[in-house]
């Protein structure tokens, strides 16, 4: 992007054509949702793309309706399990992260290879033992029963993430703070930490998505509204009547799901601003 | 403010390179020493031992009457400019020259006072709540000075603060640290590659090799007796000419030609076949401008010139010649060790602005052959400066330190080679020789 001046007009024609395909590719599914949420339980085996009649008989019964209960009690698990792991796993990935950035420790390379190897460990291998060991100690269908299994999820990406983050500032500032009079924890959280604020961040919104998207631990770890995540509370969605899809209310809770994300990446976006460090060093 | 100490320092790092060896140095408090050499000698790695960012392997440092090898940086209480400034990106410059102060808990009032007392020092002014990302080099490097200034600190140190910056900003910087350090009276430890930072700003200059202190002088003791070919090829610029001689009897057989050095000179040749002269730019001049009274001490000579660079105060001619190959490799090995400008086997001279002589045409140089240097091609020694330092030593035994604060290099590489009796006694002392030295310059 960079370099737009010098290309030519017919590579800028072709990355828009790119652009939007990939664009309509990716938003063509959404939109789709977004028209099921509309539509009525008839209008939905038509096959058109835009319903007949636009109503919002889903939203109200998932909101106030029939599915109200197991929906925003659902919600309420899903955001507060997600928030909850995420604010874990940013914490602990800060310090591993640090201590993998700046100190030579022997096994850092292992730390690093194990965070990747159980990244890629498939979850749906584990989820059966896992279901039967919190049976047995008590933390199936609890809060503290999925965060931990979440946080499998999002340290490693969250370390990988945040060491890359902190690799770019620059050590010298760190050694200046000492310098100055800092402790190496003063130097820590008066410099490296503001520095760090958009690695945190960015990290931050990864680890939540990963935590608020997972539909295989939420499924089978959970049996009541004490801990269902939304995904799969979707699953447990009726129709009206019981020859009736709940195509329309699974559309509706999706659309209404997906706010939280969209203005939690408005939100943060701002703060991900590359080049903070700019300006600290050279001339 | 304090004196620093360094007694037998030695570092050697995690890979077991030996960074630093066998350092001794002694820093008077309110004293401006520089340490120079070229890229990679251990300036930095001897300046980060003096703040505690790195462990010294063996040896002592003191700072005022106090140990502080085991000490924290923070403990040390030493104020540093680092090499690419190390600003605080996400504050601002008030806060970036506030930070000493905040972490030492300096009520807000006094934080105040003392900031803009620093910002009005170096003129930061209208930039103090600006961020740093917005300044220019200049003005960065002020703020790091800021940020070294606000606290009193016992002694500032610098690693390469003006290396960043373009070569007027240099040159105005220079001057105004210097004007600084005057000011406010402090210890000042500065590391620099380039020589005329090192012989413009220091009060003494610290000369690194490898590792190892070549030697400790003022600027102007080391311009005009340089211990060793390195020092001599290092200090000056157009650096030191060296032109590769034979010795037979009393006198010495040059490309140019039979010549005979007076005895406060050439020392005791004998056990030595083959010396390297040494002799600045300055120390050649176009026959025809020498007066009458001067032409004895010195010897003419027929030379081609090649190129003649003409500067309107003085102009520079060079003179290829041919040398005998192993000199050749060790003058191109010294080049490449100094990473300076050439010290190709042609002669640099600098003549009178008034001389005309023309380019491409024989003609007659007059060298004063009271300010050769005659070098060890083995070890580097100056076998000069070692026989008027064997001749000075009864001065110098008189006022042991000479007033100054003591400064031995310890024995290096290059010296080791030629044993001395007093190997404690290897810097030459600015005071026994400067006296020494008076009568054999040029007036
Ligand atoms: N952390 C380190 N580990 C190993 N060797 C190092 C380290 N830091 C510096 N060195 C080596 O020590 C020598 C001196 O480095 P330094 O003090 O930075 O030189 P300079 O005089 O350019 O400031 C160099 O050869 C460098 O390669
Ligand atoms: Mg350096």
């Amino acid at each position: 992007m960079m370099d737009e001046g010098q290309l030519s007009r017919g590579t800028k024609v072709w990355w828009w054509v790119a652009g939007i395909v990939i664009l309509v590719y990716a938003l063509f599914p959404v939109a789709w949702i977004v028209s099921l949420s509309f539509k009525t339980p008839s209008d939905l085996g038509t096959g058109q793309f835009l319903p007949t009649d636009w109503v919002g008989d889903n939203y109200d019964n998932i909101l106030r309706g029939d599915a109200q209960d197991l929906f925003l009690s659902s919600l309420r698990n899903s955001v507060g399990i997600s928030l909850i792991a995420t604010f874990i796993s940013v914490v602990l990935a800060m310090f591993a992260a640090y201590a993998i950035a700046r100190l030579d420790f022997p096994g850092k390379r292992l730390i690093l290879t194990t965070a990747l190897a159980v990244a890629i460990f498939p979850v749906i291998s584990i989820v059966t033992p896992l279901f039967n060991l919190w049976r047995n100690i008590g933390l199936y269908d609890t809060w503290p029963g999925l965060i931990i299994p979440y946080l499998s999820l999002t340290l490693p990406i969250s370390i990988w993430t945040m060491s890359a983050f902190f690799r770019q500032i620059p050590w010298e500032l760190e050694q200046a703070a000492q310098v100055d009079g800092a402790t190496t924890w003063q130097a820590f959280r008066k410099v490296i930490v503001p520095l760090a604020t958009p690695g945190v961040f960015t990290t931050a919104i990864i680890s939540f998505f990963i935590a608020w998207n997972d539909f295989i631990y939420g499924i089978s770890l959970t049996s009541t509204e004490a801990a269902r995540p939304v995904p799969a509370a979707l699953a447990f969605f009726t129709g009206a009547s019981q020859f009736e899809e709940p195509t329309g209310a699974i559309a509706a809770a999706a659309v209404v799901v997906t706010i939280p994300v969209v203005i939690l990446v408005l939100l943060f976006q701002r703060r991900i601003v590359s080049g903070l460090t700019q300006g600290a060093v050279k001339g | 403010m304090a004196a620093i100490t360094l007694k037998d320092i030695n570092k050697r790092y995690g890979d077991g390179f030996h960074a630093v060896k066998d350092v001794n140095l002694d820093i008077a408090d309110g004293e401006f020493v520089i340490l120079v050499g070229p890229s990679g000698c251990g300036k930095s790695t001897l300046l980060r031992m003096i703040v505690g960012l790195e462990d010294i392997t063996s040896g002592e440092l003191r700072i005022g009457d106090q140990r502080v090898n085991e000490k924290a940086p923070r403990d040390r209480n030493l104020s540093m400019v680092f090499q690419n400034y190390a600003l605080y990106p996400h504050l601002t410059v008030y806060e970036n020259i506030a930070f000493p102060l905040r972490l030492a808990k300096t009520p807000d009032k006094e934080v105040d006072e003392r900031v803009r007392r620093a910002s009005d020092l170096l003129e930061l002014n209208e930039h103090l709540d600006r961020k740093p990302a917005n300044l220019s080099g200049g003005q960065r490097q002020r703020v790091a000075m800021g940020r070294a200034i606000v606290r009193e600190a016992q002694a500032f140190l610098f690693d390469e603060p003006l290396s960043n910056l373009d070569a007027k900003l240099r040159g105005q910087m220079r001057t105004e640290i210097s004007r600084l350090q005057k000011r406010l009276g402090i210890t000042t430890v500065y590391v620099t590659h380039d020589q005329v930072e090192a012989m413009t700003l220091g009060d003494r200059v610290v000369v690194l090799r490898r590792g190892v202190v070549q030697q400790v002088a003022t600027p102007r003791e080391l311009y005009e007796n340089p211990v060793n070919l390195f020092v001599a090829g290092f200090i000056g610029s157009p650096p030191m000419n060296f032109i590769s001689a034979t010795v037979s009897g009393d006198s010495l057989h040059t490309p140019f030609g039979e010549w005979k050095l007076p005895a406060s000179r050439a020392g005791d040749l004998s056990g030595h076949d083959v010396v390297l002269l040494g002799a600045r730019p300055e120390a050649f001049e176009d026959v025809s401008v020498v007066s009458d009274a001067v032409r004895d001490h010195g010897v003419v000579f027929d030379a081609t010139i090649d190129v003649i660079e003409w500067l309107g105060n003085e102009q520079y001619a060079y003179v290829p010649y041919d040398a005998p190959e192993d000199i050749r490799a060790q003058l191109a090995e010294l080049e490449r060790e100094l990473d300076s400008e050439a010290l190709r086997t042609q002669l640099v001279v600098a003549l009178d602005a008034s001389s005309r002589i023309p380019e491409g045409a024989p003609a007659s140089l007059w060298l004063d052959l009271r300010r050769v240097h005659v070098f060890d091609p083995e070890s580097g020694t100056n076998l000069t400066v070692e026989a008027m330092k064997d001749h000075g030593d009864q001065a110098a035994a008189a006022t042991p330190n000479g007033g100054r604060p003591s400064a031995a290099a310890s024995p290096g590489e290059t010296q080791r080679e030629t044993p001395r009796e007093t190997p404690g006694e290897t810097a030459p002392r600015a005071t026994s020789e400067a006296g020494e030295g008076g009568d054999d310059t040029v007036p």
